[in-house]
């Protein structure tokens, strides 16, 4: 008796063929098949704060904090694009959120100021500490990320500067909340889409093949150490702007800043969503947050809530949410028999 | 005085250093597996030996050894369920060990154990003086243990047939794979090596303070702290690392203030990383950690 196997072939659409080339603008049906997916990630966010009286101010607080996070997400998968894992974002959160603290106390500037020269100024600082240490690869860089915000938050507490453990409260506000969300919305479909373009560049090219093989572009000429800093520059730039961002927005700093949830949660978000997309850390993170929101009355037991997840994920679905999802877009799946071997 | 002082906590921290970092050492040194879940296993060993003999009321021995034993178990089911899936991927290997670790420990917390009445009995009551600093037994234990536990290793990892099997593994997976060592099985026993140890290592130090959900992330850095230091795969350098920071860190809480002791260590994973990732003894591998 021949036993007849199956197995599952996936084919790409049609339009998805077709669309991938040229012939795209060639009819309404493939541009929005192309622009349709993110056209309505892109409205359905910017709508997200003119619905204030619908949702109520608790969701609103919920998205601000949701976008902060995928910014820490982005930061840690452009990151990764360079071969760079870090367990430690909270280091650039916690340097952006300090340093706007910083200046709008010292010197009285306002957020709108304080905001974009803590972002530019928190990724030139958080480069120079991270320079001396990009030569580290794989685990090694995981492992001294890992320890510096820890190490910034116990050097605060015990040098007692900017305000020590009780942190620098009664920082100015920004104007309103509507604001603020379209500040930090902006911010996360710019980083988004922007970082993919870079990725697709020739610039972004030479990034990618460091992940993949660094000692090959090494022999190519290209001083690699110089690129990886100019990486961890661009990725620091979403994560100090958040930290910054939400000092005033809590018109607090305090050592919270360097915990390690900033570092955990954007490094589930990116696990969730997969690794290598962008558009997966914003999806991981949109799922992530707003889920903890909901499991808040479980106390500490989302915490495992979101271990759990962090492990199911790493172990059962490693390409993430997003790459599932744009197969399933991009391509149809049928049962088809196997061809029968001959012993 | 205050030097005699400082000598012999010294001792004893150096000691309590080692101690906690030996499993977590010893699985890396053996399966290159960094077992992040080091501070969640070595606080559960210490709440289910508490469990055991004030709820169920058994002697304080028995629920030791049972707690030693169950944390070993562990260590082979993480291998086995969390670990076998994602070998090699290193990432992967850290996210997963440390989700199971956080979600110990957090575990815990939701299941109420904060309060001051979680502590372990030492195993022997008292003090005695040394040099007119008083010391009690469990920190003398602590440092005989610490003894113990370390020559034992070295012997099981120099002498015995299957502490050389682990070693041949790490040094190199194929030739070891292809004189009839297998992998997996290499591995889940040198996580559950490693479990037990930590357990070993909450019952015996964790008698002289209060149990709190926060030592299973300190001992986690402090195992990274030690290892980092003393480089891995060497007994030698574990002791070595554990009495550098040892000294270091009773020596910076004396004379700067106690706020120091945990940036000490922090900076010691900071500064050893980036000036010589191998550990101060570690042997070359050069090309693996940097470019």
């Amino acid at each position: 008796m021949v036993k007849r196997g199956y197995r599952k072939e996936r084919l790409d659409r049609g339009i998805k063929a077709r669309s991938d080339d040229i012939f795209a603008i060639a009819s309404w049906r493939e541009t929005l098949y192309l622009i349709l997916p993110r056209a309505a990630v892109i409205v359905s966010l910017l709508a997200f704060p003119l619905l204030k009286d619908v949702l109520g101010h608790y969701w609103q607080n919920v998205m601000l904090i949701t976008c902060t996070i995928a910014l820490l997400a982005l930061s840690w998968d452009l990151l990764a694009s360079v071969g760079l894992v870090s367990l430690g974002q909270a280091l650039f959160f916690g340097v952006g959120a300090y340093l706007a603290g910083f200046l709008s106390r010292t010197f009285g500037w306002t957020p709108l100021l304080t905001i974009p020269a803590s972002t530019v100024a928190g990724a030139l600082l958080c480069t120079a500490i991270l320079f001396p240490v990009l030569r580290l690869r794989g685990i090694y860089f995981g492992l001294i990320t890992f320890a510096l915000p820890l190490l910034m938050m116990r050097m605060i507490e015990a040098t007692k500067i900017l305000g020590g453990t009780e942190g620098l409260s009664g920082l100015p506000p920004l104007p309103d909340i509507t604001f603020e969300l379209y500040l930090v919305i902006t911010a996360a479909l710019v980083c988004a889409f922007g970082f993919k373009r870079l990725m697709d560049t020739d610039y972004g090219l030479v990034l990618r093949a460091i992940r993949d093989n660094d000692r090959s572009v090494l022999a190519s000429g290209i001083n690699i150490q110089w690129y990886k800093a100019q990486a961890v520059f661009i990725a620091a730039l979403p994560g100090t702007f958040a930290g910054a961002f939400l000092t005033h927005h809590y018109q607090f700093v305090g050592m919270p800043a360097f915990a390690l949830d900033f570092s955990i949660l954007p490094l589930t978000s990116v696990v969730i969503g997969g690794a290598g997309t962008f558009a997966g850390a914003v999806l991981g993170a949109f799922i992530l947050v707003p889920l903890s929101e909901v499991l808040r009355a479980f106390g500490t037991l989302r915490v495992v809530i979101y271990c759990s997840f962090l492990i199911i994920f790493t172990i059962g679905l490693p390409e993430g949410i997003f790459r599932f999802i744009e197969r399933k877009y991009h391509q149809f799946e049928r049962v088809v028999p196997l061809e029968e071997v001959r012993a | 005085m205050e030097l005699v002082n400082v000598l012999v906590f010294g001792l004893v921290n150096s000691a309590v250093l080692a101690l906690t970092a030996m499993g977590f050492s010893l699985t890396f040194g053996l399966s290159g597996v960094a077992n992040f879940a080091h501070g969640g296993l070595y606080l559960l060993a210490g709440y289910t030996s508490w469990i055991l003999a004030n709820r169920l009321n058994l002697p304080f021995a028995v629920s030791a050894v049972l707690a030693v034993i169950l944390a070993a178990l562990l260590g082979a089911l993480i291998y086995r369920l969390v670990l076998m899936p994602v070998r090699g991927i290193v990432l992967s290997e850290v996210i997963a060990t440390f989700a199971v670790g956080v979600a110990i420990l957090e575990l815990f917390r939701w299941m109420g154990f904060v309060t001051y009445e979680f502590n372990l009995r030492p195993f022997v009551k008292g003090s005695v003086e040394i040099a007119g600093v008083a010391v009690d037994y469990q920190r003398i234990l602590i440092i005989g243990i610490g003894l113990v536990l370390a020559a034992g290793l070295w012997y099981f990892t120099r002498r015995t047939r299957i502490g050389l099997a682990l070693r041949g593994m790490a040094q190199d997976e194929y030739t070891a794979l292809s004189v009839g060592i297998e992998s997996d099985w290499a591995a889940a026993l040198s996580l559950a090596l490693g479990a037990g140890l930590a357990a070993v290592a909450a019952l015996s130090i964790l008698p002289l303070g209060i149990i709190s959900i926060n030592i299973g992330y300190d001992v986690l850095l402090i195992a990274l702290a030690v290892t980092v230091l003393g480089g891995l795969e060497s007994t030698t350098g574990l002791v070595a690392g554990a009495f550098i920071l040892g000294y270091a860190m009773t020596f910076t809480s004396t004379y700067l203030g106690p706020q120091w002791m945990e940036a000490v260590y922090m900076a010691a994973i900071v500064l050893v990383l980036a000036v010589k990732p191998s550990g101060l003894f570690g042997k070359s591998k050069e090309l693996e950690e940097r470019v």
